[in-house]
C-alpha cells in the first residue's frame, strides 16, 4: 500500500538562533503505509508529542519536509489548513478542550469548518459517536453535565466526525480506570477496522500498544530509536528498558528466567503466547532436552527489574 | 503500637441528598499505624469520596469517622484533623499557591502562624524528604509533573502529620513521575513512620502496600494483603480491575494442568516460579 | 508560541539594586516620579536622569532594556510632545508661525522637558520592575499597606489573589496554547478574518480556559483549606522583609542625591 506519511529529516528546535533554543526533534525519518496501526513510544521530553503536532501542520519544520498523502505540507503554508482535516489530532486530557452547549454541536465543530452541509454533518455526528459508544440520548445535552469518561467520548468523536485519512491520538487512556481504558482502546481499534484509517497512537504503555498496533516507533532523545513491528521491538525489550520505558510485566518474567539461564524467549509480551512458550519449554525438558541457555546469550540478555 | 489511626463505622454518604444513590454505603474501615494501605477500585466506587470524609473535606450523612480519637464531625478540631491527615490530590499544578517552591511548602506552616526560625528548619527537612531541595528556589510551572506532586508531598509534610493520604496523586504522572512519586511515599512510610493511605487503580502500587481494600459502588467488597488479593483473580476481574500479569499468567497455566504455587503476584516470585518448574 | 511573552519583564541579577530592600526601592522610585516633577528645571531634570543612568549601571542591566521599556509609549510621548509644542504660548514673538499653528520657544522648551520627564518616569518604574520579581514587589506593597488592614482593608486577601494570580499566569497561558491547538486541530481559524469574526473566533478557546479556571480555583482552595488555611489571622511568613545595614546605606545615598537634585530646583529655578 502507498505511503500515506512520509517524514524525511524533520529537525524542529525553539527559538531558533538564539541563546535558549531547544531541538525538539533531530533529522526523523521514517514512512507509515496507509491503513497501518502505529504505536508511538518514547519517554517524556523523547520528542514524541512535537512530532504529532507536525502530522497536521501545526507545528513547522525547522528542517527537513513532511509528506501526507504524496503531498508537501509546507509547500504552500496558506493553505496548511487543509491539512487539519487531513490528519485529525486528539491530544491529551481532550475532553478539556470542550465548549459548546450541546454535544451534538461540539462533535459538528470540525465538521462545520469544512463548510459540510446540514444533512452530511448530521450525519457524520451520528456515526461518530456511534463510534465511540456515546448513546445518541446524550448528544443534546450540554457536554459538562456528562461524567469525565464520556466527554472525553465526546472529544474523541468531535476529530473521529471529519472522517480524516489519519488519525493520530496522544495517551488517549491518560487518568482513566483500566476499564476506561480498555473500552477507549477497543473503541479506537474498531474504527480502524472498519474505517481503514491510518491510526497513530501515543502511549507509555507497552502493553497497549503490544495489544492494539501492528507497528512501533521508539523515540529516544529527539530521535527515532526502533521502527519495526511490535514482535521485532519486544524482542529487543532488554534495550527498551534501558531506554527508560517499560515493558510488560510478562516481558520482565521472561527476561529474568533467561538471566537464571533458562532457554526461552526474550519476545514474549502477551499472556496466551507466554504460556504457549512455557508449555512448549516444559515438554521440551519432559523429553529430555536441556533448556539452559548458553552463556553469552545471557549476558546479552541484559537486567530485567523486578 | 498497633493502634488505629483512621476509623470509618458504618459511614454512609451521598452527594446529592434527595437522590437514593449512596456514593458510600455502610463502609466500615480501619487504618493502623504506620500501615501503607491501598484503596483501590473502578471509578465511581467511592473510593475518594471515602478519603475525602478521612480530613473532613466531607462529613458523613450518617456513621461516624474518627481520626485518631478525633471525631470528623466535631467543628473544633477541624485544623488539628487536617494537621494529623494530610492530603495530595491528582492534579499537581492545582495544589501549588505560591510562585516559589520552597514558599510553597512553607504555605501550611504559614498558616498556623509557626515563626519563621523554625519554619526554614522544617521547610528544608521537608523539602529534602521529598527529594526536592534542589528545586526550593525553582518556580512551579518549570517543574515536571512528578516534581510538582513531590512538591506538594512536601508542603503536606511540613506540618509533620501522622498520615497521608494520596487521592490518585500519581494518575496525571508519566511513569518517571510515578516512580518517582512512590519511591517517596515508600520512604516516608518506611523510613519516617508515616502511615499512608493511597488512593490508585494500578494495580502495580498497590501490590507494594501492606493492606488492600478493593472497593465497589460504596462498599468494600476485598481486603487483604496484595498477596490474597491478587491471587482471587477472577473476582478481581470482575470488578474492572486490573490483575498483575504474573498472577494471569499462574492462573493460565494452572488452567493448562501445570501446578504452580498460590500467591504469586509479581515478576520475581513469577520467574523463581517457573525457573522451579523448567530445571 | 504565547509562551515568550514575560510578565514584569524581571531581569534578574545579584547586584546592589536587586538586593535592595523592596518597601524601600518602591517608596524611593514613587519620590523619584514626585522628584521629576519637582524639581522642573533643566538641571534638574538633567541631575535626574544622571542618577537613573547610574542606577542602571550599579544594576548592570544593559542599555537596550531602557529602550525596550521606552519603545511602547514612544507615540504617547511623541503625542504629548506636539500639543505641547503648539498649544504652550509664551512671551515675546513666536518662532515658527504655520497656518493657524503657533510655535513659541516656551513651547519648544516645554515640550523637550515634558518628553524627557516623562521618558525618565518610564525608566525609572522599569528599573524598579527589572530589579524586583513581582512575587518579591507583591509582598512589598502588601507590607507597606498593612497599616491600612487596621480600617478594615482587605490587604492580605489582595496580597494573596496577586500572589495566586502570579503563580498561575503561566500555567494558564501554557493551557490557553494547549486548546488553541486543539481548536485549530478541528479547523477553527483563529488569526484570520474580520475583527468580528476572529472575536467570535475565540469562543471555543475562552469558554474552556474559563471553566478550566474555575476548576483549578476550587481545587485549590480545597487543597489550600487542607493546608489550614484560613485567612490572614494569624499568619507568619518564610521571608519576612527586614532592613539590613547596606539597606540604610543606599537609602542615605538615595536621599542625598534627591536632595541635591531638589537643591538645584532652588538655587538655579531656571536653568
Amino acid at each position: 500500500m502507498a505511503d500515506i506519511i512520509k517524514v524525511e529529516h524533520l529537525s524542529y528546535v525553539y527559538n531558533p538562533g538564539m541563546p535558549n533554543a531547544v531541538t525538539a526533534l533531530d533529522d526523523v525519518s521514517f514512512t507509515v503505509e496507509e491503513g497501518d496501526f502505529v504505536g508511538i513510544i518514547g519517554a517524556t521530553g523523547s520528542g514524541k508529542s512535537t512530532l504529532i503536532t507536525h502530522m497536521n501542520g501545526l507545528n513547522r519544520p525547522t528542517s527537513g519536509k513532511i509528506f501526507i498523502d504524496g503531498r508537501d505540507l509546507w509547500a504552500e503554508p496558506e493553505k496548511i489548513r487543509d491539512f487539519r482535516f487531513l490528519t485529525g489530532l486528539v491530544f491529551q486530557y481532550p475532553e478539556y478542550q470542550l465548549f459548546e452547549e450541546t454535544c451534538y454541536k461540539d462533535i459538528a465543530f470540525g465538521p462545520k469548518n469544512m463548510g459540510l452541509d446540514e444533512a452530511e454533518i448530521q450525519r457524520r455526528v451520528h456515526e461518530a459517536a456511534d463510534f465511540v459508544g456515546l448513546d445518541p440520548a446524550l448528544l443534546e445535552r450540554s457536554p459538562f453535565e456528562l461524567s469525565g469518561g464520556q466527554k472525553r467520548r465526546v472529544a474523541v468523536a468531535g476529530v473521529m466526525a471529519m472522517k480524516p485519512r489519519i488519525l493520530v491520538l496522544d495517551e488517549p487512556a491518560a487518568g482513566l480506570d483500566p476499564e476506561g481504558r480498555d473500552e477507549i482502546l477497543s473503541e479506537v481499534k474498531e474504527y480502524h477496522k472498519k474505517t481503514g484509517t491510518t491510526v497513530l497512537l501515543v502511549s507509555h504503555s507497552m502493553e497497549d500498544i503490544a495489544k492494539y498496533a501492528n507497528r512501533v516507533l521508539v523515540m529516544n532523545n529527539k530521535k527515532i530509536a526502533m521502527y519495526d513491528t511490535v514482535e521485532k521491538v519486544f524482542a529487543r525489550a532488554p534495550e527498551l528498558l534501558e531506554l527508560g520505558l517499560s515493558v510488560p510485566q510478562v516481558t520482565k518474567i521472561f527476561l529474568k528466567l533467561r538471566e537464571m539461564g533458562v532457554d526461552v524467549p526474550a519476545d514474549v509480551y502477551t499472556i496466551p503466547y507466554a504460556v504457549k512458550m512455557i508449555l512448549n519449554a516444559k515438554s521440551r525438558r519432559d523429553a529430555g532436552e536441556s533448556l539452559v541457555l548458553p552463556r553469552k546469550e545471557v549476558q546479552k540478555g541484559g537486567a530485567a527489574e523486578c | 503500637m498497633e493502634e488505629t489511626i483512621l476509623t470509618a463505622e458504618n459511614l454512609k454518604f451521598r452527594y446529592d441528598p434527595d437522590r437514593p444513590v449512596y456514593a458510600l454505603d455502610g463502609v466500615s474501615a480501619g487504618v493502623k499505624r504506620g500501615e501503607f494501605v491501598a484503596v483501590l477500585g473502578a471509578n465511581g466506587c467511592g473510593k475518594s469520596t471515602l478519603a475525602k470524609h478521612f480530613n473532613a473535606i466531607l462529613l458523613p450523612e450518617s456513621g461516624k469517622v474518627y481520626v485518631e480519637d478525633m471525631d470528623t464531625a466535631d467543628d473544633s478540631k477541624l485544623y488539628d484533623i487536617r494537621q494529623t491527615v494530610g492530603m495530595v490530590f491528582q492534579n499537581p499544578d492545582n495544589q501549588i499557591v505560591a510562585t516559589v517552591v520552597e514558599e510553597d511548602v512553607a504555605f501550611a506552616l504559614e498558616n498556623l502562624g509557626v515563626p519563621p526560625q523554625e519554619m526554614r528548619r522544617r521547610v528544608d527537612e521537608s523539602m529534602k524528604m521529598a527529594g526536592i531541595y534542589e528545586f526550593r528556589e525553582r518556580a512551579p510551572h518549570n517543574l515536571s509533573g512528578g516534581q510538582k506532586q513531590r512538591v506538594a508531598i512536601a508542603g503536606v509534610v511540613a506540618m509533620r502529620p501522622d498520615c497521608l493520604i494520596l487521592d490518585e496523586a500519581t494518575a496525571m504522572l508519566d511513569p518517571r513521575g510515578r516512580e518517582q512519586v512512590m519511591q517517596t511515599i515508600h520512604h516516608l512510610n518506611k523510613n519516617m513512620g508515616i502511615t499512608v493511605v493511597s488512593i490508585t487503580h494500578y494495580m502495580e502500587e498497590a501490590a507494594q502496600a501492606d493492606r488492600v481494600l478493593v472497593m465497589s459502588k460504596g462498599h468494600v467488597v476485598m481486603e487483604g494483603t496484595p498477596k490474597e488479593v491478587f491471587s482471587q483473580t477472577e473476582k478481581v476481574r470482575s470488578l474492572h480491575l486490573d490483575v498483575p500479569q504474573a498472577a494471569e499468567l499462574r492462573e493460565e497455566l494452572v488452567k493448562a494442568g501445570i501446578p504452580l504455587p498460590e500467591g504469586i503476584i509479581d515478576t520475581g516470585e513469577c520467574a523463581q516460579a517457573l525457573y522451579e518448574l523448567l530445571k | 508560541m504565547l509562551r515568550d511573552i514575560t510578565i514584569g519583564q524581571h531581569f534578574p541579577g545579584n547586584s546592589l539594586v536587586h538586593r535592595f530592600d523592596p518597601r524601600l526601592k518602591l517608596v524611593l522610585t514613587i519620590a523619584y516620579i514626585v522628584l521629576l516633577f519637582a524639581a522642573s528645571n533643566p538641571l534638574g531634570l538633567a541631575l535626574s536622569i544622571l542618577f537613573l543612568a547610574g542606577m542602571y549601571m550599579v544594576a548592570k542591566i544593559p542599555f537596550k532594556m531602557i529602550l525596550k521599556s521606552l519603545k511602547p509609549i514612544l507615540p504617547i510621548v511623541i503625542f504629548t510632545a506636539v500639543l505641547n509644542l503648539f498649544f504652550v504660548a509664551g512671551e515675546g514673538e513666536p518662532l515658527v508661525r504655520v497656518w493657524f499653528l503657533t510655535i513659541y520657544a516656551e513651547g519648544v522648551r516645554y515640550a523637550v522637558l515634558m518628553a524627557v520627564r516623562v521618558m525618565a518616569l518610564i525608566a525609572g518604574t522599569s528599573l524598579l520592575t527589572y530589579t524586583t520579581s513581582p512575587i518579591v514587589l507583591t509582598d512589598a506593597i502588601e507590607q507597606l499597606l498593612k497599616p491600612l488592614g487596621k480600617l478594615h482593608f482587605p490587604v492580605h486577601e489582595l496580597a494573596m489573589m496577586m500572589s495566586i494570580a502570579l503563580r498561575f499566569i503561566p500555567t494558564l497561558i501554557e493551557e490557553t496554547d494547549k486548546i488553541m491547538n486543539a481548536q485549530k486541530a478541528r479547523g477553527a481559524q483563529l488569526d484570520t478574518g474580520k475583527m468580528t469574526d476572529r472575536v467570535k473566533a475565540l469562543v471555543p478557546v475562552l469558554i474552556p480556559l474559563f471553566i478550566s479556571a474555575f476548576r483549578r480555583a476550587d481545587e485549590l482552595a480545597m487543597a489550600m483549606e487542607c493546608r489550614c488555611y484560613r485567612g490572614g489571622e494569624g499568619r507568619t511568613r518564610l521571608k519576612v522583609l527586614r532592613c539590613e545595614k547596606q539597606d540604610y546605606i543606599d537609602l542615605a545615598v538615595c536621599i542625598v542625591c534627591f536632595g541635591v537634585i531638589l537643591a538645584s530646583r532652588l538655587v538655579f529655578p531656571n536653568f
